[in-house]
């Protein structure tokens, strides 16, 4: 007689684990729905977008082959001279690179970084920009060629510091809030940057959206020959506008103007790559400012304070972020002393320190911008053009207007 | 006609003359800015200015310069130390950002008369229209007439006196300027409220009122001030923004 076989008991069924997160509810979104709910304010937050969005990244550059010579080694040089304002400033400005400093507040940056960042512009041969709150005499002093902005608020605005000036720069839309004005939280209002705001110490300063005195294209002529009539026709005077490099182009090329007025583009450069090939679609220069909070240490773990790193990470969990992720510029509790207004916290930036890593990242940005342009066969980094590229998917290729690599095809241009 | 009078016997004026009817307004600024300390004049005439923009801007030095006709857009802007009067009427933004000194338009301005002004006294004789005295920083500004919609918005310091009426809107988040009123104010904006008027307000009336020349009781003039409710932000009052 057979034994039974004897079997191993059947494990009871464990309840399966449901995994499948909802598309248009996620864990992010359900975050910041019960943010809201809990605390009935809006998050803050910079750092540019949080889903993917078509970048420099998607386009691609055609180097040189039989029909395009790259440039030999030493000997032939490629040079980055950049003028701006030669349309109708008696005296343009002249740099050195085609990367400038962008323009960020004293206020949201405390002294030490602007004064860090004209350093970093005068070493260079190139400019930093003045921001909401008006001119310092550090970035002054500390820089060569310095633009002023014209913004909606005016806070700080005045003759005398629009003559100082190298050149002046209309801002229309805030390139971290466009369209939204923006607000200096009290925490950052300390007594000089109220004073040079004409307003009380510790409460919400407000940007206004709208400039106080032009609405519309026409009005904003006026506004630009007014200006120029205050500084004699001397310095650039210039509007700077946001994310519409292509649009920009066309518009001057409609008309007969490329090369006359001259394009600076700000927002999404990160890289060397990123100038080259915002150079290739038409723009003369380029304005970096979140990559330049990058380089002076903005997310490290550690600030550098007499040649040694000392530990940040405890600033950050204090917000209730680390490294990597913070965007939590708006507390003034910069745990690396740059968006700060905090005695003791701004000592973490050492104007010379910051200086240093700003340069540095300029100048790596720059050689890689030299080595794609001589690639290409550029002996001139303006020489690049639209022609040398190419894009990698066919959204970029539709908004850059641009062929898909391997094609002729520009969606939206030819075929369809 | 452009030209140079000499002063009369016992006067120490010297009255230097613009015709731009035949003289681009590049001439003139360039020797408000940089040729009138050595030409020695005291005075400068404008004549035919045929609502031209941007005349008599920037200018850094106390000289009269009198305006004998329509201005356009901007005239007197980021005025320093002058006196200029205009016989006539302005249009956007006269005496924009305006540090110090004195502007006086005899007729009408449009809009955002004294924007951003950081000193010194307007005096609108006639009407405004829009946003008189947006953004203003220091500024004090007295007119004669009425004043339009939006007006002294975001005023953060100043005086902005006005013996007509108001439009809607009046000193929308407001900040720490000061606005009175003699007549009707149609509508107040966010956080601007009105408030008794004190000894301290009679006595910056009556000092205001004569150095523009209107002869109004002090004590006919509301006083209109911030709340300060929206100094700091608050999620419950997110409406008021």
């Amino acid at each position: 007689m057979n034994k039974p076989v004897e079997r191993p008991p059947v494990p009871t069924a464990a309840p399966r684990m449901q995994r499948e997160e909802s598309r248009g509810y996620d864990r992010r979104i359900i975050d910041y729905i019960q943010g809201a709910a809990a605390s009935g304010l809006y998050e803050i937050r910079g750092l540019g977008a949080k889903r993917h969005l078509p970048s420099f990244d998607d386009l691609v550059f055609l180097a040189g082959s039989a029909s395009r010579y790259p440039l030999e080694g030493y000997r032939e040089k490629c040079t980055t001279k950049t003028v701006l304002g030669t349309r109708f400033a008696r005296k343009p400005i002249e740099l050195d690179i085609p990367i400038t400093v962008a323009g960020m507040s004293f206020g949201s940056l405390s002294a030490n970084v602007k004064e860090a960042l004209g350093r970093a512009a005068t070493e260079l041969g190139t400019s930093t920009t003045t921001g909401d709150g008006g001119m310092t005499d550090e970035e002054r002093h500390s820089s060569k060629t310095l633009v002023y902005q014209c913004l909606p608020s005016r806070y700080g605005f005045n003759p005398d510091d629009l003559r100082r000036a190298d050149a002046i720069e209309v801002v229309i839309g805030q390139g971290a809030k466009p369209g939204g004005g923006g607000m200096l939280l009290g925490q950052k209002v300390n007594p000089r940057v109220a004073k040079m705001r004409t307003l009380p110490e510790g409460i919400d300063q407000r940007s206004a959206c709208r400039h106080p005195d032009w609405t519309g294209p026409d009005d904003l002529a006026i506004k630009i020959e007014e200006l120029r009539e205050i500084t004699d026709w001397e310095k650039p005077v210039y509007v700077k506008v946001l994310a519409a490099l292509r649009q920009a182009v066309d518009a001057l090329e409609d008309m007969n103007m490329r090369g006359k007025v001259q394009l600076v583009i700000s927002g999404g450069i990160r890289t060397g790559a990123d100038v080259a090939k915002a150079l290739a679609m038409g723009a003369d220069a380029v304005s970096v400012g979140q990559g330049v909070l990058f380089a002076l240490g903005c997310n490290s773990e550690t600030w550098v304070g007499d040649g040694v790193h000392h530990d940040a990470t405890d600033g950050y969990a204090a917000l209730g972020t680390a490294p990597g992720f913070c965007h939590h510029c708006h507390t003034g509790r910069c745990p690396v002393g740059i968006t700060t207004q905090d005695a003791i916290l701004e000592r973490r930036l050492d104007p010379a320190v910051g200086a240093k890593r700003v340069r540095n990242y300029f100048r790596t940005m720059n050689m890689e911008l030299t080595t794609i342009a001589r690639a290409c066969g550029k002996s001139d980094v303006h020489h690049l053009e639209r022609e040398d590229l190419v894009a990698l998917t066919i959204e970029a290729a539709a908004m850059a207007r641009l062929p898909l690599a391997g094609t002729q095809w520009i969606p939206g241009v030819n075929g369809f | 006609m452009d030209g140079v009078t000499a002063p009369a016997a016992g006067s120490a004026t010297v009255t230097r003359t613009f015709d731009l009817a035949t003289t681009s307004v590049r001439a003139l600024n360039r020797f408000l800015h940089h040729e009138l300390a050595a030409s020695g004049a005291t005075d400068v005439v404008v004549e035919h200015p045929g609502g031209r923009h941007s005349i008599a801007v920037g200018v850094d030095h106390a000289v009269n310069v009198d305006i004998r006709g329509h201005a356009g857009y901007y005239v007197a802007g980021m005025n320093k130390h002058a006196h200029v009067t205009v016989h006539g009427n302005v249009g956007w933004g006269v005496a924009e950002n305006m540090m110090s000194g004195t502007v006086r338009v005899k007729g009408f301005a449009s809009e955002s008369a004294g924007a951003s002004g950081h000193g010194g006294t307007l005096i609108v004789e006639g009407d405004t229209s829009l946003r008189c005295g947006i953004g203003m920083k220091g500024i004090d500004i007295v007119v004669g007439g009425s004043i339009g919609n939006y007006s002294a918005f975001m005023a953060q310091a100043g005086r902005l006196v006005v013996c007509g009426d108001a439009g809607d809107a009046l000193g929308d988040s407001l900040y720490e300027a000061v606005i009175y009123v003699r007549g009707r104010i149609r509508s107040l904006g966010a956080d601007a409220r009105e408030e008794p008027l004190t000894d301290a307000d009679v006595q910056a009336l009556t000092e205001l009122l004569g150095r523009a020349g209107f002869d109004h009781d002090p004590r006919s003039f509301k006083r209109v001030a911030s709340a300060r409710g929206l100094y700091h932000w608050n999620a419950d009052a997110q409406q008021e923004y």
